[in-house]
């Protein structure tokens, strides 16, 4: 797979964990991919932390509103039976507990649950926007990204960088395979035939647990 | 009742060195009239209360731009670089806060809080110097409530009274800056006579906005 693919084939098992009716927010760059792979005929509800629930697709050339914007600056639209709200709202949503799942990248995470996505010191400070907040109230984590940053390893015994949320991930998805972080450990429950379970432990520092029904990955 | 001023009686509101709060994302429910206006006059020294920094060409990331901001608070920075760069020098303070408790600390400004607890940022830098309190099991962070010497606001549709009615995206900040200043001037796109606004579609009540400026479709 080129990365292009591999994205699209992360971005589609992570649709595939969602349900009817689930509220999700979906983080900017490879996560918004998973909107274009949501289950047939269930009922999505995205939430974008700007402030609205009902995130629909960019517009087309000509039909842009500058003010309605996702939480990347980018014109988008609303769907009907969307609604808008203001910030704090917003985040009485997200740190309430009625988003399901929130979907991000993460530039490091850990055996423990841990996520480091917000900055690399003296490199990139962009600031952590909402992504705390979405760690730390949403009901499941999951990490939508690539294996390793060009063969740097990514999954690691303990974050090296600047903490996101302590503890909060559920879940990882990568090309290589589905893990499920536990109180054990990180759990592969699902493998990409591409790759044998001996490269997915060599491409992660985390000792990896192998689930006794290891499956092939759901797309 | 007419709260309607002009945009440079506006602005002379703003003097150097006064804590401002903008409310919008991204641009996006920027009062961009009010800070372009803002950025014309050249006044100094201020501390911005906004969600983010915009782009250098869009909204308050002008004020960066044109070096009129002594510190920063904010929840992202990185879609204008030159916020990075003064932050970098050290020509300019950037308190870097996540955006629910960003919210969170306005709407406590605007609404007699003396503070609240957030479970964000526990086990971050962000807890450092904080008090950290256990409820139930759960550790929180108490976060103390922002003000402001006076608030840029936008919105869409104003009657005299400064009763405010939103489009779109563009509500973010905007509802809950409006509480949480000494001076709210809001910026909208049409203004009308008192009595022709549906009160049931009114977000923002005039009682907390005290400056009306008619920015006219943008």
């Amino acid at each position: 797979m080129d990365r292009n693919e591999m994205k699209n084939y992360i971005a589609k098992r992570v649709a595939n964990m969602l349900h009817d009716g689930d509220v999700v927010n979906l983080g900017i760059g490879l996560p918004t991919k998973v909107s274009n792979y949501l289950p047939e005929g269930a009922n999505i509800f995205l939430q974008s932390e700007n402030g609205f629930i009902g995130l629909g697709p960019v517009p087309q050339e000509g039909q842009e509103d500058f003010r309605i914007t996702n939480a990347g600056g980018q014109c988008v639209t609303i769907l009907p039976g969307g609604v808008f709200f203001d910030s704090s709202t917003s985040f009485g949503i997200i740190r309430g507990g009625h988003v399901d799942m929130t979907v991000l990248g993460a530039l490091q995470v850990d055996e423990k649950g841990n996520l480091a996505n917000w900055m690399i010191p003296g490199k990139m400070v962009p600031g952590m926007g909402g992504a705390m907040d979405l760690v730390t109230g949403a009901k499941k984590v999951t990490i939508a990204m690539e294996h390793t940053a060009k063969g740097a390893k990514k999954i690691l015994k303990e974050c090296t960088l600047p903490l996101t949320a302590a503890g909060q991930v559920d879940y990882i998805v990568t090309e290589m395979g589905l893990m499920e972080v536990t109180k054990e450990g990180i759990v592969l429950r699902e493998i990409n035939p591409e790759y044998t379970v001996e490269q997915v432990q060599e491409a992660t520092e985390a000792k990896l647990i192998i689930a006794d029904d290891l499956k092939e990955m759901q797309v | 009742m007419n709260k309607v001023i002009t945009i440079d009686e506006a602005i002379d509101k703003i003097q150097d060195g006064m804590t401002i709060m903008v409310g919008g994302f991204l641009g996006c429910g920027n009062p961009h009239r009010l800070v372009d206006k803002l950025v014309e006059k050249g006044t100094k020294d201020l501390t911005l209360i906004c969600n983010d920094s915009s782009f250098p060409d869009y909204g308050v990331g002008k004020l960066i731009v044109n070096k009129q901001i002594k510190k920063l608070i904010a929840s992202h920075v990185g879609t204008n670089p030159e916020t990075g760069r003064q932050m970098n020098e050290g020509e300019m303070e950037v308190v870097l806060v996540p955006q629910g408790t960003l919210a969170e600390q306005v709407r406590a400004g605007g609404s007699g809080l003396g503070g609240f607890l957030t479970p964000t940022g526990v086990g971050t830098v962000v807890e450092e110097g904080k008090q950290k309190i256990e409820i139930d099991g759960v550790e929180y962070l108490l976060e103390l409530p922002l003000k402001a010497d006076v608030a840029l606001i936008a919105g869409q549709t104003a009657d005299k009274f400064g009763n405010i009615e939103y489009f779109g995206a563009t509500r973010n900040f905007n509802q809950l800056m409006a509480t949480a200043a000494e001076v709210v001037i809001a910026e909208v796109e049409e203004i009308v006579e008192v009595g022709e606004l549906d009160p049931n579609q009114v977000v923002t009540p005039g009682i907390f906005v005290t400056h009306l400026v008619n920015g006219g479709a943008i």
